[in-house]
Formats: C-alpha cells, structure tokens, sequence
C-alpha cells in the first residue's frame, strides 16, 4: 500500500489540481497538493528504509501495456535498492520544493497549474525509477521532459520562456531519439525490453557483433553508445547541454527540482540501472569517462563567468553531473548514486536559497546588481553558506564523501584514461570552489550595487520558504556522514543492483591509495576558495583586468564556448533552408508542375485543338465529311474489301 | 446476447443512406427544415455508432475468417455478389469512421450556414460509402464504394470549402481518379483470369510472379495517392486548407486510411510475391517522405497545410510498417491508422474552433491563446503531444512498434524514420509556441471565447480515447493480431524459400 501511496499520491495531486484548480483558491490548492507530496514523501522514506536497508524488493505488476507475439511491456512497479533511493531523493525534494513554492509562487496568477506541473513531473519521475523495463522507463523520461517543457514555459507571456522551452524539448528529443534506438538494438539482441530478461541474456550482448558502414562493432558498445547519448541528452552532457542553462527562465522551485535535483539526475540513473551492459562494452566506459571529465572541465569555466546568479548554478549543475558522469565510466557506479544523492539535497538548497534571494531583491538575477546584503538576509545567507560548503566539499560536509569517493575511485581504476580524468576532476573541483565562492562574494559580501529603492525593501522569506531550505541543509550536512557507509558497503546494500565485473572493481584498491591522493580535493577546494577570496573580497578590480587584458579568452567563455551560435549555424538555420527549398522547389516547383497541373494542362492542351475542329460552320464540316468520304473510299478499295462483298 | 442472421453489416452502410434520403425529402420552412436535417443526421450518425458498437460485441477476435457475413448475388456470370463481411482488419476502421461522423456533424453545427440539407446528406453518403468500402469482401463492390467515396468529398470541398476550393477539388478529384483507374483496369484482369471477384476466393489463388508484379503496380498507385505517399502527396495540403473543418477531419481520419486499408487487404495476401520485390520501393517513398514533408511542415504558415503535411509524415510510418513484413510493424502501422485518425481529427477540429470564430488560419494571426482560451490550450498542447508522440498517448505506441518492426529490416531506414521523432517535435511545439503561447499583441482575439459545451463534447471523447489507446493498446491491437498473423504467413513462406534458393546456389 505505501508502496503505491508514494508513486501515486503526486499523481491524484495532478488530478485534482488539473480538475478543480480553477474553483479553489490558491492557498488551498497550495495545501492540498503539498501535503499530498508531503505524504508520498512519508511513504517514500518507509519504501527506502524497507527495501534498501531492510532488503525487501519488491516487484508491483499493474496491467499489460504493448503486447504482440513477440513484443511485450507491461506496466509495473519495481522497487530495488536502486529505485529506493531514487524514490527517496524525489519525493523529499519534490515535498520541500512543493512547500517552498507556496510561498514563492505567493503573487502568481497561476498557482494551481504550477503545482499541477509539479505534481505531474513527480509522478513521471516515480514511474521513470521504478521502471521495470525500458520502455516503461521511456515513459517516465519523455514524461519528466514534458513536465519539465511546460514548467520552462511557465510563463508563457515571455517569449524567452517558449524558446527555452521548446528549446529543452528538442534537444532532449535528439537524445531521446538516441536512446529509443539503444532500445531497438537490446530488442533485436535479446528480444525483450525487461531488465530481467536483458541481464540474464547478457552473454548474448557481448558475443553479438555487427558491422555498420564496413566497421565492425560490438553489440554492447553500440548499445552504450547509443544509449550515452540519450542520457547526455536528460544529463545535460557536452554537445547536448545547451537546453540547461535556458531552462532558467522557468521558476527557482523548478530549476530546483527539476534541473538540478531530480530529471538532469536521469541519465545517470539510466546507466547504473543499465551497469551489466555498460560493464561490457570497454570502449563505451571510456566515452562516458572522457564525455563526463570534459562536460565537468567545460561547465566550471563557464560558470566562473556568468553573471546571472541561476546561470552560475545551472552550470555548476552541469559540472556535476558531469562528475557523475565519469564516476559511471570508471564503473564506480556506486560513487555516481552517492553523489547524485548528496547532490540533490545542497544542489536543491542552493536553488532554492538563490530563490530565496531574488525573493528579497525584487526578482533581480544579476549578480552584478547584488551584493552586501548578507545582514538583511541572514537566515538565507546561512542557508546558502551550508549549500556552499557541502558542494565544494567541506570535511564532513555532504558533497565531501561523495566527491572524494568518485575521485579515489577513478585514481584507483585501471581504465587507460583514468589519471587523465582524475587531473581534470581535480580542476573542476578547484573551479567549483571558485565559482561557488565567487557567488557567496559577490551575492552576499562587498558594496551593495542595487539601488535605493531595491534595498530599502530587502526582507527575510517567509518561514514556509526558510523551512524548506533548513530541512535541506540538514540533508546537505547529514546525508554525505550517515549514507557514507551504505553506499560504499557493496552487496550488503546494493544487493544486486549493480554490476561490476571484477577487473573494474577498485573497491579494495582505494583503501590504500596514496595520502596526497585522498587530500587532493580538499586542496584543490582550498586553492577555489582563496582565489575567489583575492579576487572578489581583495582585489575587487582583478576579474575586470583579467578580462580586459584577455578579452578572445573571456569572450569564448562567456559565450559559453559559442555552442549556440555554432548550432545556429550547422543545425537550425541549414534544416529551415532546406525545408523552404522543398516545399517552393519541390512541392511547387517540380511536382506540382508536373505530375497533376503538367497533366491537366497537357489534356487541357489537347482538347483545345480537338476543339477546333467544332467551329461551327457547316461548310467547315462539309469539307472534313467530304474527306472522311474520299479517304474511307480509297482505303477500301486498295485493302481489297469491296471484291470480298 | 447474440443476433445470428440479422444483417447488421448492411444495416449500418443502409441506415445512413436512408437518413440521407429522408433528409432529401424534407420540406418546409427553411429555417425548421435545417434545424430538424441537423438533428437526423445527428441521431441517424449515433444510431450508426451504436450498431458498430454492438457488431465489436458480435466480433470474436479469435476467428481470422470474415464474420457476420452477408451475400446477395448480384452479376452470376463473374460470380460477382454483393457480399460484405467485418474481420479483425475492417473493424478498427468502422469503429473510427462511425465515431468520428458524429463529430463532424455536431462541429459543423454552426459553421456550415449555406446549403445545410445538402451538406449533411453528403456526410451521411459519405459515411455509408465509406464503411461500404471496409466492409465489402467482393472486388467489385469495394471498387464501387472506394469510387464512389470521391463524389460526396468533392462536393464537400467544392461546394463548402475556402476560396481556392475549385481547384482542390479537381486536383483531389483527378489524383485520385487518375490512381483508381489503374485498379479497375487489375481487377479486370484479375476476374477474367480467375472468373471470380470474392475476395475470398482470390486470396487462396496464386499469381504468376509476372501477373502479380503488374497487378501490384496498378493497386499500388491507386493506393498510394490515397495514403498519400511521396510524390503524389501534393493534392492533401490543397485538399485540407480548402475543405471546411469536418471535411477534413474525415478526410484525414478515415479517407487517407483507405489507402493503407488496401496495402494490407490486398497487396500483402494477394501478391505476397511482388509485395516482397517491390518493398525496398516502398521503402524509399516512405523514407523521403518521412524527411521531406516533415522538413516542409516546418515552414508552413497556414495551421491546418502544417497539419496536412504531418499527415504525410505520419502516413510514412503506416507505409514502412506495413512493407516491414514484421507482426510489430503491422500491427504498428494498424495503430499507426488509428491513432492518427483521433490525433490529426482533434488538430483539425481545435483548427476549426478557432475558425469559427476568427475565420483564418494563418499561424502568425494568433497569439496567446493560453491566457484567453485555457481549456482549448490544455487540449490543444495534449494533441500535440499525442502528434509528437510521447509515451502515453497512442501516437507513440503505434510509431514504436513500427520501429520494432524496421529494426528487424535494416538499422539505418529504422534511424531515418526516428529521425521525423525529431522533426515532428520541432514543427508541432513551433506551431504550439506561436498559437497558443507567448503574449495576445492582436486586440482582434481580446473577445475570443474558450470552448462551448458543444465542442467540449467533440474534443473530450478524442482527448480520452488517445489517453486510453496510449495505455492500454490491446483494445485495439488485439482485434487485428491474429489476422495480421496469417496475412504474414505467405509471405515469410516465400522469403524462407528465397532465402534457401540462394543458399542452395
């Protein structure tokens, strides 16, 4: 029962939101919705603490979904350890975000819709982790992408808004597309989409090869791969993370959940579910390793420049999935869930105290017209100071256990470009400290840049936004030192969950790494966070000199790299050209012409000349009877007919 | 409860027949005249709806033969019989074609206001020859009704439609006719070779490969313009942006799938042979239209020729699956029909919503129609979803088990064909963003008002029906599975002999 609680009661909070929003009042909308999630967060935490630390799985079957003789999907509940936490991380979130919401959302028009989306994204989320096949996991993963859709374009009377929107949507569709093809290829090797049945066939995924273009492949690495691409897609990895930072013109409570907690967190959990395949393929290991260690590297120097303080954030977002990313690829799977875990919570508090600033400025997002407030704001700057710590990993905060275990297991693994990406994972580090610090200072410390008006009316949230954000930070404090030890314990509680197969297994191997290894992180965060002290605290006209005396190095990383334009450029524009020439040079110039008006024409042509012969004028007819008759006469009688008769 | 011998079957293609000529006969004040044919039609459609729904309760899925048979004979000498029929192929379709009339005749309530009588004794001709066309089991009846479908429909366009109308019609007129002749010149063929027109009879026989790849040729074309594949496709957008909103709702939900009726009624069982020759043509024409009428879609301006060119896209799907010889493309390419016939029927008719009331399509006129219209835009967006194929609705059931179908065939058509995943994407949430969302700038749409009672009655049931298609398929994939199944059979005989032929070589 609480195990069906939990999925559903987000889902009859959509229901009943959907229905009826329009006749409640937003303040009761707000509570019904809340402690619906509040609710499914309490059932959530019953199923985590039953299934993952007492061990009882559990598989729930509630109808047949596509079935054919040779195709079947059903829908079903499944509830492992893996599932478990992930049950566990969306649910609380989701509650704190829903309750959050009621007092940010507090002058919009549209409370009930907003919570309706979120209610909506929640329960496809829930359906997406406790997925028992892939094609039910699909389900889950376009559905989050269009609960994520509408909540981009909340606001819809923004045109940012709808582009960004509609941005996310496509861009998660070329994953997704990616990703439907890896299900395709699983198919034809296994004939299945059940994980069951796919990780008992496993043996036939490695021994199956196929050539593509007179390369020959292995089963398992085209299946990875494609698959890679798919979570790259929801993950927001290199090359398909353009959608992310856009997505910031939605709500803070969605970029909250949504893009920092919960659905960017898919593609990594899509992996790990997937461990026995990924184990297989060597080469796709190393793709995931070097896409993550170079989505980490590229996310922390953008985020250094960015002046919005949602951007900063977003791209911090980036950076760490993308050490999630590389945690998978070093087959430290067990490393990217803690991380992702520990992730959810400060990665949540920073939005949502980030919120909770904008809150107090009068919805001001530059950073650059921030700064000095720490005094009005204290609650929220205390907040922001535990979400800092935790991400740049503080001893003993959440983000150091998970972060430090990710990092020693990818020194520890023997993957042919582990030490390369465990430097480059030391330096996103290092700039996470940097920019994170960057964002403390310039937010928070230094003169204050807004105007009078602005800060005249600073002011504290409301507790039902401070709440929320204490509840986090306990999570971010607590969740690295108390989850530490279940996490790493391998089978005890993981219990088949994941696969490693035992070449890749660095468990052992870590515990006697050397010492300078263990305290590279916690360097690294240290030389972060003196940097961004000199920069932004010191020298204030440092960042502004670097800049100037840089400028072809600061524009690129301001521009993000230039991945927009360069899409622009190769995608957007040549695909509109194309269509415009095949429907005016196509459709109206060639076929049209052609095949129905070239025909019509041609009869109409002929007509016109048989036409004439129809003059009118009996003389005209006399002639051509006359003819008729002299003709008819001479054929007749050179063919011989008229002897026979 | 079972009615063994009352023919249902003629009963259905008979009562529509008689509502149109009661409504023919109908005299008397115009305006109570009008009131009272609307009101028939209406009640004659239902009526009809219901009779369907009571020959699926008649229907037994476990049966490949056709049921609930009735023959009258007609011309003894070519054994030609009036002869109908309903098997797990023609009942998806009745139940669409009896579902959806009811719909255009309540949207076209208000909207029609000239030649009302008239208008409505079209749509109940129409019906009834449409559902003659599914349910005939003799070739020359089909050949008849799938003729004669053109009649009302190019009234319908030429009478009722835009200001371009002349011109779509012909030009639907003679694509059309142009095709289907080539089929009356096969079946003649066919009946003097055999000296039979049952259906049933002719799917037992087989051709000479020779025979059956001219044969296949002539259906081909007939039903190709109808599907309509690329590059006879040009005659729909014409077509679609002419006709008035329940014209093309019938069109686009039930009149297309006649083509891929055909493919799978007569060219898979019939001429197994060719139907393997010819597939990788098919292939290729499904391919580039998948690609190139979703890339043309993109550019449109006029809501409902986007529409219209998605229609092309979609059908792509139906094409592929149908050639890809697989029990999932099949049954996907059946799903495909459907689901397309309720998706692209709701875009039309949320098309006509606001037509009714701003009377243009152009897309950039619109604007915001969220904050004015909201249950329009709920609706709206969930149909677009359900076009682009999200899990969940039936849209996407039916294009993945195509997918699952094409895989089997080849790797890069199956990438090809996900690649319009992308596309369809892009032009439904373009055309989303710019209708229903972003900020009402035109003061001409302040007054627009959101849906009335009648056309919620018309859009919900859509809405539901590609929820529930979405969810749970089986009620419309398990009519047709076993039928789809001995359809295949023939053909997977010839491709093992094939295969062992040229091993044996």
């Amino acid at each position: 029962m609480i195990y069906l609680a939990s999925i559903f009661l987000p889902l009859i909070s959509f229901i009943i939101l959907g229905l009826f929003g329009s006749k409640l009042k937003d303040q009761g909308a707000a509570w019904i919705s809340a402690s619906l999630v509040i609710l499914s967060a309490i059932c959530g935490s019953m199923v985590f603490y039953k299934v993952a630390v007492l061990g009882k799985a559990e598989v729930f079957h509630l109808m047949d979904w596509v079935s054919s003789p040779t195709f079947s999907a059903s829908w079903n509940l499944k509830f492992d350890t893996l599932s478990a936490i992930m049950v566990l991380v969306v649910t609380s979130v989701s509650s704190m975000v829903h309750v959050y919401s009621i007092g940010y959302m507090h002058h919009d028009p549209s409370v009930p819709r907003f919570l309706a989306y979120l209610g909506l994204f929640t329960f496809f989320m829930l359906m997406l982790v406790t997925a028992s096949n892939l094609l039910q996991l699909f389900f889950g993963w376009e559905g989050v992408g269009l609960a994520s859709y509408l909540l981009i374009g909340f606001w819809y009377e923004k045109e940012s808004a709808n582009a960004a929107a509609m941005k996310a949507f496509v861009v998660n569709r070329i994953g997704d597309v990616s990703f439907a093809l890896g299900l395709l290829l699983i198919y034809v090797v296994t004939g299945s989409l059940d994980f069951d049945v796919i990780f008992s066939k496993i043996d036939l995924i490695s021994h199956t090869q196929w050539s593509f273009l007179g390369i020959h492949i292995q089963a398992a690495t085209a299946i990875v791969l494609l698959l890679l691409v798919g979570a790259s897609g929801k993950s927001a990895q290199l090359g398909l993370h353009v959608w992310l930072p856009d997505a910031m013109e939605g709500p803070t409570p969605v970029s909250a959940l949504i893009h920092a907690a919960t659905m960017v967190t898919a593609g990594v959990f899509m992996l790990v579910r997937m461990s026995p395949v990924v184990e297989l393929s060597e080469v796709g290991l190393m793709v995931i390793a070097c896409l993550g260690a170079l989505t980490a590297f590229f996310a922390g120097t953008v985020a250094i420049t960015q002046n919005d303080i949602k951007r900063v954030i977003a791209y911090s977002t980036c950076s760490q999935l993308g050490f999630m990313f590389f945690a998978v690829g070093v087959s430290a799977y067990h490393a990217a869930m803690f991380h992702l875990f520990t992730h959810a919570f400060f990665k949540a508090l920073l939005f949502l105290g980030a919120g909770s600033v904008i809150h107090a400025l009068c919805d001001e997002q530059d950073m650059r017209k921030m700064g000095g407030v720490w005094r009005s704001i204290p609650m929220t700057y205390a907040m922001m100071w535990v979400g800092t710590l935790a991400l740049t990993g503080f001893p003993l905060m959440a983000g150091y256990y998970s972060k430090d275990l990710i990092l020693e297991s990818v020194f520890a693994s023997s993957l042919p470009v582990s030490k390369m990406v465990f430097v480059v994972g030391i330096m996103a580090t290092a700039m996470t400290a940097l920019y994170s610090w960057r964002l403390m200072f310039l937010t928070f410390h230094g003169k204050a840049r807004a105007d009078e008006q602005v800060m005249a009316r600073v002011h504290e949230s409301p507790p039902v936004m401070i709440i929320p954000l204490f509840v986090l930070a306990i999570g971010s404090v607590f969740a690295g030192m108390f989850a530490h030890g279940l996490f790493s314990s391998q089978e005890a509680f993981w219990r088949g969950c994941i696969t490693i197969l035992p070449n890749h297994d660095v468990a052992e191997i870590i515990h006697h790494l050397p010492i300078w290894v263990t305290k590279m992180p916690l360097l690294a965060g240290i030389t972060g966070f003196l940097l961004a002290w000199f920069m932004y605290i010191k020298q204030t006209q440092l960042p502004l000199k670097l800049a100037t005396s840089y400028p072809s190095l600061y524009n690129f990383l301001f521009h993000k790299w230039y991945f927009d334009e360069l899409y622009h450029q190769m995608m957007v524009k040549p695909v509109w050209c194309l269509g415009f020439m095949f429907w005016k040079k196509g459709d109206q110039g060639v076929i049209d012409p052609f095949l129905p008006d070239g025909m019509a024409k041609t009869v109409d042509r002929f007509a016109l000349k048989l036409s004439r012969f129809q003059s009118g004028y009996v003389y005209q007819y006399a002639i051509v009877f006359l003819l008729g008759v002299i003709l008819l006469t001479v054929w007749q009688l050179y063919s011989g007919v008229w002897t026979k008769v | 409860m079972t009615i063994h011998g009352f023919p249902l079957l003629s009963l259905m293609i008979v009562l529509p027949l008689f509502g149109a000529l009661f409504i023919l006969l109908m005299r008397g004040e115009n305006a109570v005249v009008e009131r009272n044919a609307k009101r028939v039609a209406l009640w004659v459609s239902l009526t009809n709806l219901l009779i369907a729904l009571v020959t699926w309760g008649q229907f037994n899925p476990q049966l490949t033969d056709y049921q609930l048979v009735e023959s009258y004979s007609w011309v003894q000498q070519f054994h030609t019989a009036f002869s109908l029929g309903l098997d797990g192929l023609s009942l998806p379709f009745v139940l669409l074609t009896t579902f959806l009339t009811p719909l255009c005749i309540l949207m076209s309530w208000h909207s029609i206001e000239q030649k009302v009588k008239a208008y409505l004794l079209m749509f109940l001709l129409l019906e009834a020859l449409v559902l003659g066309t599914f349910l005939a089991t003799d070739l020359v009846v089909f050949y008849i009704f799938f003729e004669a479908v053109l009649i009302p429909m190019y009234f319908i366009i030429g009478i009722w439609g835009g200001e371009r109308r002349v011109y779509a019609a012909f030009k639907f007129f003679l694509y059309t006719l142009a095709g289907s002749l080539l089929m009356l010149v096969a079946i003649l063929a066919m009946t003097s070779e055999i000296g039979t027109t049952s259906m049933i009879d002719i799917t037992g026989k087989t051709f000479s490969f020779e025979w059956q790849r001219w044969l296949w040729l002539a259906f081909f074309m007939s039903f190709a313009v109808k599907m309509p594949m690329w590059p006879v496709h040009t005659w729909l957008p014409d077509a679609h942006v002419e006709a008035p909103t329940s014209g093309s709702v019938i069109l686009a939900g039930v009149l297309l799938k006649m083509g891929g009726y055909g493919f799978i009624r007569f060219l898979l069982p019939m001429f197994p042979d060719a139907s393997l020759y010819f597939a990788p043509l098919v292939y290729t024409l499904s391919l580039i239209a998948a690609v190139y009428t979703a890339l043309v879609a993109m550019v449109q301006e006029d809501i409902k020729k986007l529409i219209a060119y998605s229609s092309v896209a979609h059908m792509a799907f139906v094409t592929m699956g149908i050639f890809t010889f697989d029990i999932n493309g099949l049954q996907g390419a059946m799903a495909q029909m459907i689901s397309h016939g309720l998706i692209s029927s709701a875009l039309f008719l949320c098309v006509g919503v606001i037509y009714d009331r701003m009377h243009t399509r152009e897309i950039a006129f619109y604007n915001g129609l969220a904050l004015l219209m909201p249950r329009y835009a709920v609706l709206f967006v969930l149909f677009t979803m359900a076009s682009v194929g999200l899990p969940g609705t039936s849209g996407f059931v039916a294009e993945f088990l195509v997918l699952l179908g094409s895989i089997q065939v080849s790797g890069w058509m199956t990438w090809l064909l996900a690649l319009s995943m992308i596309t369809g994407a892009v032009y439904m949430l373009y055309l989303t963003k710019r209708v229903i969302f972003g900020k009402s700038t035109n003061k001409k749409l302040l007054d627009m008002k959101d849906i009335s009672l009648r056309e919620s009655i018309i859009l919900y049931p859509l809405a539901g029906l590609i929820l529930v298609m979405g969810i749970y398929p089986s009620v419309v994939l398990k009519m047709s599975e076993l039928k789809v199944v001995e359809i295949l059979k023939p053909i997977k005989e010839t491709s093992m002999r094939t295969i062992k032929q040229e091993g044996n070589e």
